[in-house]
């Protein structure tokens, strides 16, 4: 018990850990979603460049390790001549991971949605980009609705890697609580209770609308 | 320069070394794959049981577990473990800590899998004297496997990525090589480029398969 009483005096240093983990996986989730959405247009626009370019964009980020792409802006950036932070380069790492996934949750839902849809906004005059504003994307929107929540959980999970780069985010501050108090058990246990308290509510959001889903098709 | 910078890595010295790295990457990743897919599918039985002490559990480890960082899953296994007597080397401490975490995504597939597998085949089966066993074997099972393939495959794809995060406990996989290698040589950049070629390589092929396995079954 006097463990936990140790453990519960650091909530502080807990609180502002699990502030930056969420202003960090916000950041990169807002970039990730732009990254997305530009990357399912270019996959199903019929420019055979763009397509290339999405599809490449979509295989690579999604077939290499996020922590290699994190450390390649953390690490490359001052190589390049560039002085970023550390909380910059793991958020635009996160972003650019993510994107990738989102790319394809886009995708799958604009591809979702019936052909003749796009041919009937555009043949009553609307140009591309506002029959995916205004017809096919609001259309999709219900289909990318739970695999999208399902991204914003792992954009948490994930964004405790930014604590390689010393990001001082939750994982980081659990990490020196416990080198601090000796104390390792109870230490992670609180960090555990503490992203789950984060990461359950927005999973089983995410079954929930997905059970919806399937209800209504 | 720059080109020296690339140069450097193709010495045969600093190959082998990655290569060395690359070695306990794939080790990692096979071990840790074979043991998943045990353990995901007792705990995919467990899950789906008729009683409720076995189906509360396997849903509580099911729910926590994937909802974790798996990084602190690692950190949790290497040093946490040993307070209460379990001292595991690096390389099982990594293991367990990406078994813990993905058995629960693939029980979640495999129940995927099976639940996807209409109702009127578990009564037609059992109607024709089947019993439980034998309708999951010989009925559900054939078709639901399918179905599981292809998000199995992208599962292992992940697994196989996330064993970099290793390197956070100084397993000295690829990822920890080639940490050493870029702050020996300074060229992060040309380091890490090589390596996300040689991870994506790996992963690029696997997807590849998967797809292949995927069209195979559809015709078949």
């Amino acid at each position: 018990m006097g463990n936990w009483h140790d453990v519960l005096s650091y909530s502080g240093k807990y609180l502002s850990g699990l502030g930056i983990t969420l202003e960090v996986s916000l950041y990169a989730l807002l970039l990730s979603l732009a990254i997305g959405v530009v990357i399912a247009i270019f996959r199903v626009t019929s420019s055979k460049v763009l397509n290339g370019f999405g599809a490449a964009y979509v295989e690579f980020f999604q077939n290499t390790p996020l922590i290699i792409q994190v450390f390649f802006f953390y690490y490359g950036s001052p190589a390049m001549g560039l002085n970023i932070s550390g909380l910059a380069c793991g958020t635009l790492g996160l972003a650019v991971y993510t994107g990738a996934y989102m790319g394809e949750v886009f995708r799958a839902g604009i591809q979702a949605v019936p052909k003749g849809q796009m041919e009937a906004a555009r043949s009553s005059g609307m140009n591309y980009l506002q029959a995916m504003g205004y017809v096919i994307l609001p259309q999709a929107v219900k289909i990318i609705l739970p695999p999208l929540t399902n991204q914003m959980v792992n954009m948490v999970k994930n964004s405790a890697i930014l604590s390689t780069i010393a990001v001082t985010d939750l994982m980081y501050q659990t990490y020196l609580i416990s080198s601090d108090t000796f104390i390792v058990f109870e230490v992670f246990i609180f960090a555990a209770l503490l992203y789950l308290t984060i990461t359950v509510p927005l999973s089983t959001f995410a079954n929930l609308l997905e059970r919806r889903l399937q209800r209504s098709s | 320069m720059e080109a020296s910078k690339w140069m450097i890595l193709f010495e045969p010295k600093n190959l082998k070394f990655l290569m060395q790295g690359l070695q306990w990457t794939i080790e990692l990743a096979l071990v840790s794959i074979a043991l998943s897919l045990f353990f995901g599918m007792v705990i995919c039985a467990l899950r789906i049981s008729q009683f409720r002490f076995l189906r509360y559990p396997a849903f509580f480890y099911i729910e926590s577990l994937r909802n974790l960082p798996l990084i602190l899953l690692i950190f949790f296994t290497y040093f946490a473990l040993p307070v209460i007597g379990v001292n595991l080397s690096k390389f099982w401490a990594a293991v367990v800590a990406f078994t813990i975490f993905t058995s629960a995504l693939v029980a979640e597939i495999i129940r995927g899998g099976i639940q996807s597998i209409p109702k009127g085949q578990w009564e037609a089966a059992r109607s024709q004297g089947f019993t439980y066993l034998q309708t999951m074997v010989f009925i559900i099972m054939p078709q639901a496997l399918r179905k599981m393939i292809p998000p199995l495959l992208s599962q292992f794809i992940t697994l196989t990525k996330d064993t970099s995060y290793a390197t956070i406990i100084g397993l000295q996989e690829l990822t920890g090589q080639a940490s050493l290698t870029f702050i020996e040589y300074n060229n992060p950049i040309q380091t890490l480029l090589l390596v996300a070629c040689i991870y994506f390589i790996i992963n690029f092929a696997m997807s590849r398969l998967g797809r292949l396995v995927e069209q195979r079954m559809a015709m078949g």
